[in-house]
């Protein structure tokens, strides 16, 4: 596999590097936001809608309020202005969910908050938040999973604004469908999943006079900062939001969320600060979920499997006001060569609480249905699944008429075949056994954005020898703390246990969100542009302090090499520790800022910018107990050039987890009567546990992508769930011979 | 959660005498004895189980696990579901307990929960659960929204108009297939009740799970001296490979002899309003030959007094299979 190794292999880049904040996890140090605790906080419990539709007539609060320890039943009347926010240009002021809490007496979804009881502790607040009566005007609210698109306009208003139904069309689909020797038309459907990171959404809200300050699970905090802002009429600077670690939040904690204006709402009304931790039952009401979607997808082919027209007509379901678009042709229109293609989307109106961003959105539940689709197409034509993608492999993005920066899908397939031993495949259902179990092989290919957002970080050389790289970001538990003290240990050659890594509060240089997989991707240029200008810096003070063994040369003359300013040209050793070079100049420390612009939606672009990668699965099935596991998976990704395989694996490996999930498992359940998830916690809901993970294999191709950054880093986040439930319902038909096109597959679809 | 009383008497006596004023040992119930807390607390804080007190068993001296002079075993009340799975005798003797006992929740759990407590585990059905909805059993009178709802985990035997609650309980159905009995120290004295007898059918009362009355204290559990040769297996059907309650379980011990089923003692987990003796699939067993087609048509008996729900039909299905394949397992083991 070539691999362009430019760098030593003594580099910090390319380096599996363990978490450098992995001790104060584990130790139990790293604050979360609900660990923040302040003089005086006291604690918020909201109460919820019991219904999912309808009004609010009157609420009950005298009792809640005489209970002990409780300070305030906040409602619509009590809790003082909330205002709106608009989305301004790139990430800002979005929110999925535009209306703040408490706006009007309307019940748009089950689990609306109608209330906040605030009191002295936990036990306290939630006693009293339980003990408030509301009364209601019900109607019945619509929870139907069959998903028709509304009768809506040509052009909707979506989260970021208008946005087109007819999302892509190119040649004459309708007339090379109808036309085509070979033709497929089937339904796929995903239903609701629920993020479900460990870690709670919560909101700690501390006001110092017309400041706020939001200790807060946010995966956006510049973006939450400017929301606040417009929330309370403040500007932007008086707000400060810090999220040092993240519990996770799969997309969850990218947009706001009500619990956290009306934290700060309560803060502000009592004086005090508000500490806000959502419980895991709202995390199923009031933070968002992927969509049910429900796909239509029609294949035209010739007979020896040439894709001649694709069609995919999409639906998923929406709240009432809002307006989050689940994007599952994202992918369709670059993923394969075909010269008539249409893309459409609808949505349906229900009474739930907003979709959000899950890990993959759009392309997660889309791929699963045009590569299931593909899948049985090659069935179809007795075609190998592999063969029928290498024959449609395009040369370049279709959709945009623009070379791939960087495309080896073909080399995925061939290494994860010769990994996975996909050569041995008999394509006959149930023809392959092992130890008296039947096995199922499937496969799927995947992709997702690589792009970068707009970043600036600062770098500082310090004069104990140490070195600070900061930037307003935020991890999120993926290792971004990592890569930016290997970044910044690559450029100055400083260990990583000298660098320390500040992230996750906006009073930083403003940082990307969390949000695509483009954080990593963003990084490397701002951090580096931050360390040279930092370096440039040194060395220039190297130059002109008096006594300096540097006094009187060149700065370009001088070079950081492994901690130590030396001249160009001598030999290793030589020099100076930087830090000595500081000491000498009485200076403290030198810094150095950066900052790089964003690729992501560029309309000029040069180059289509994506990642690549492939699954392959195994299966085991037992009819005579109806089990089926997955056995085994290999993957195969190109991203670009990989800067930690520790931490890339780890981000893999957990992304097909979470598939395993998704093709298996997860399913967000709304009562039909009262509109409630009503496996709204963690036994009823059901995810894969660690019995559920087979062994996973996981490959980087690691191909630098220079168009994303010099390093060739792109991001890895979320591809790994892209595309692995269509290879496991693929395999699941070659155990079974059942083809199951509702997720999650269950029991009693293979009975 | 509510505030309550929190007491820890000396003895069983005075456990006893602190609960015997209750108003009622069954749904509603202001004063619970609490040992692993597992299912209790996790109500409580649901506002499901709203006790004014509860009174904490577990330096009572039940934990022991002992033989019997008849040659069965004395389980006590508070002996921690893990430590009874590892136990000795129990694994030798009572393999179908220990590997159901090994089959629920996770260790964490396993490790806090007890023989008592277990033995009243409450349904998770997620109406139950929710006092927000309508239930009968937690509300009697209220309705049942599950019957019309969300039922897929819900039971297919045992099931009443007024409820459909399945028990979710493991250990149970290996006790009922081990004929486990029951000892109570109530306001009257000691008494002693067979696992058959213990859980109620909901009926019209689904309120009401078990016969325990205010004040009754469960002490410990025997089971009866192993049955020498007989084959025991205990297995556990759900959607993913752990941590998960039974949508379908089966615990079988049986004993063979020149190929024919000699005795057999029957229960289904994930199924049943109550863990699920099954007499019928029994009656088909015993004097037949243990193969495969007498087992199937045991499992059949089994299941042919299932009432489907509208998302549980599959269960029928899958508790056939389950129960069949748990006597091929035993019959090969």
């Amino acid at each position: 596999m070539p691999t362009t190794q430019d760098t030593p292999t003594t580099s910090p880049i390319g380096r599996s590097t363990p978490r450098v904040d992995g001790p104060l996890k584990v130790t139990g140090v790293a604050q979360y936001a609900s660990d923040f605790h302040f003089p005086g906080l006291l604690y918020a419990v909201p109460v919820e809608a019991t219904i999912a539709n309808g009004r609010l007539l009157a609420l009950d609060t005298s009792a809640a309020e005489k209970m002990p320890g409780v300070r305030a039943v906040l409602h619509r009347a009590t809790i003082g202005k909330i205002s709106r926010s608009v989305p301004g240009p790139g990430f800002a002021g979005i929110t999925d969910e535009r209306r703040p809490p408490f706006e009007d007496d309307v019940i748009r979804y089950y689990g609306q908050y109608i209330a906040l009881a605030v009191a002295d502790t936990f036990e306290a607040a939630k006693a009293a938040a339980d003990a408030v009566r509301a009364t209601y005007q019900r109607e019945k609210p619509n929870v139907e999973t069959d998903l028709k698109a509304d009768d809506e306009p040509q052009v909707i208003m979506a989260t970021f604004g208008p946005t087109n139904r007819m999302q892509s069309e190119r040649g004459d689909a309708d007339k090379a469908f109808a036309s085509a020797p070979v033709t497929l038309d089937q339904t796929y459907v995903t239903p609701a999943e629920t993020h479900n990171p460990i870690e709670l959404h919560a909101t700690t809200a501390v006001w110092d006079g017309e400041h706020l300050t939001l200790y807060e699970a946010s995966q956006a905090i510049s973006n939450l900062q400017g929301v606040l802002a417009q929330m309370f009429g403040l500007p932007d600077e008086n707000v400060r939001v810090v999220t040092k670690f993240l519990g996770s939040g799969f997309g969850g904690k990218l947009w706001p969320w009500t619990h956290c204006p009306l934290a700060a709402a309560a803060a502000r009304k009592l004086g005090k600060p508000v500490k806000l931790v959502v419980s895991r039952k709202m995390m199923f009401q009031t933070v968002g979920h992927r969509p049910r979607t429900k796909q239509r997808v029609r294949l035209g082919a010739t007979e020896d499997g040439r894709l001649v027209s694709l069609q995919q007509d999409y639906v998923y379901d929406k709240a009432i006001l809002d307006g989050y678009h689940e994007d599952c042709g994202e992918a369709t229109v670059f993923h394969y060569s075909v010269p008539n293609l249409r893309v459409t989307f609808g949505r349906a109106k229900r009474n739930v609480g907003s979709p959000t961003a899950m890990r993959g959105p759009g392309a997660v539940p889309g791929l699963y249905a045009t590569e299931s689709a593909m899948n049985e197409l090659a069935h179809q034509l007795k075609i190998d699944p592999v063969s029928l993608r290498v024959l449609n492999e395009p040369t370049k993005d279709e959709s945009r008429d623009l070379p791939f920066s960087s495309r080896h899908l073909l080399e995925c397939f061939a290494v994860g075949a010769e990994k996975f031993g996909w050569a041995q495949r008999t394509p006959a259902v149930a023809s392959m056994k092992r130890d008296g179990v039947t096995l199922g092989w499937g496969m799927a290919g995947c992709t997702w954005i690589a792009a970068r957002l707009p970043a600036e970080a600062s770098v500082q050389l310090r004069d104990d020898g140490t070195v600070r790289v900061a930037c307003g970001t935020q991890d999120i538990g993926t290792g971004t703390y990592t890569i930016l003290a290997q970044l910044a240990a690559q450029k100055t050659g400083v260990p990583l246990d000298k660098i320390e890594v500040a992230l996750g509060d906006t009073s930083l240089p403003k940082g990307p969100i969390s949000g695509g997989s483009m954080v990593t991707g963003s990084l490397v240029p701002a951090v580096y542009q931050a360390a040279d200008n930092a370096v440039a810096s040194l060395l220039a003070t190297a130059t002109a302090t008096p006594g300096s063994p540097f006094e009187n040369r060149k700065p370009a003359d001088l070079a950081l090499e492994n901690g130590r300013v030396v001249a160009k040209g001598d030999s290793a050793g030589t020099g100076v520790p930087f830090a000595d070079v500081l000491q000498r100049a009485n200076l403290r420390l030198v810094t150095g800022s950066g900052k790089a612009e964003a690729t992501f939606g560029n309309p000029a672009a040069k180059f289509s910018t994506h990642s690549f990668g492939c699954h392959f699965v195994e299966v085991t099935w037992q009819p005579e107990i109806a089990r089926l596991r997955v056995s085994r998976v290999v993957s195969v990704i190109d991203a670009g050039r990989i800067l930690n395989p520790l931490a890339g694996r780890n981000q893999i490996e957990g992304a097909v987890v979470m598939g395993i999930g998704m093709a298996l498992l997860e399913h967000t359940t709304y009562d039909q009567q009262t509109g409630a998830p009503i496996n709204s916690n963690l036994a009823d809901y059901v995810v894969a546990v660690n019995a559920d993970v087979p062994p996973l294999d996981v490959h980087f191709l690691d191909y630098p992508d220079t168009e994303i950054n010099e390093l060739g880093a792109r991001g890895i986040g979320e591809i790994g769930l892209a595309g692995l439930a269509a290879a496991i319902t693929d395999a699941v038909h070659h155990a079974t011979g059942v083809r199951v096109r509702e997720l999650p597959v269950t029991i009693e679809d293979l009975l | 959660m509510k505030t309550f009383e929190f007491v820890r008497p000396a003895d069983a006596a005075a456990a006893v005498g602190s609960a015997a004023k209750a108003r009622t040992a069954q749904q509603g119930a202001d004063v619970r004895f609490v040992a692993g807390g597992t299912t209790l607390l996790d109500l409580m804080k649901l506002n499901v189980e709203t006790p004014d007190r509860l009174i904490d068993i577990n330096r009572l001296l039940l934990d022991t696990v002992e033989a019997t002079p008849d040659g069965g075993l004395k389980i006590g009340a508070t002996v921690r579901n893990a430590n009874l799975a590892q136990h000795a005798t129990v694994q030798r003797d009572y393999a179908v307990l220990a590997q159901a006992l090994l089959a629920g929740a996770s260790a964490q759990l396993r490790n806090m929960a007890t023989t008592a407590g277990n033995l009243l585990q409450r349904t998770r059905c997620m109406y139950f659960r929710d006092t927000a909805m309508p239930c009968n059993k937690r509300e009697p009178g209220s309705g049942c929204p599950a019957i019309t709802g969300s039922n897929r985990s819900l039971a297919i035997l045992g099931t009443s108009d007024h409820c459909i609650a399945t028990n979710p309980s493991d250990m149970c159905v290996a006790m009922a297939a081990l004929e486990a009995t029951i000892h109570v120290q109530g306001p009257n004295g000691a008494r002693s009740i067979t696992i058959a007898d213990f859980h109620l059918l909901p009926g019209s009362t689904p309120d009401r799970e078990t016969v325990l009355e205010p004040g009754d204290l469960i002490t410990h559990v025997t089971l009866p001296p192993p049955r020498a040769g007989s084959r025991q297996v205990y297995l556990k059907l759900r959607d993913r490979a752990s941590y998960e309650f039974a949508l379908a379980s089966a615990a079988v011990v049986i004993s063979v002899s020149g190929g024919n089923v000699t005795h057999a003692r029957i229960a289904l987990g994930g199924v049943g309003t109550k863990p699920w003796r099954s007499p019928e699939a029994e009656g088909a067993l015993v004097g037949q030959p243990a193969d495969a087609a007498h087992f199937r048509s045991a499992a059949e008996a089994a299941l042919r007094d299932a009432k489907p729900q509208t998302e549980n039909a599959f269960k029928v299905e899958l508790a056939t299979r389950c129960l069949t394949h748990a006597l091929h397992m035993a019959a090969t083991s």
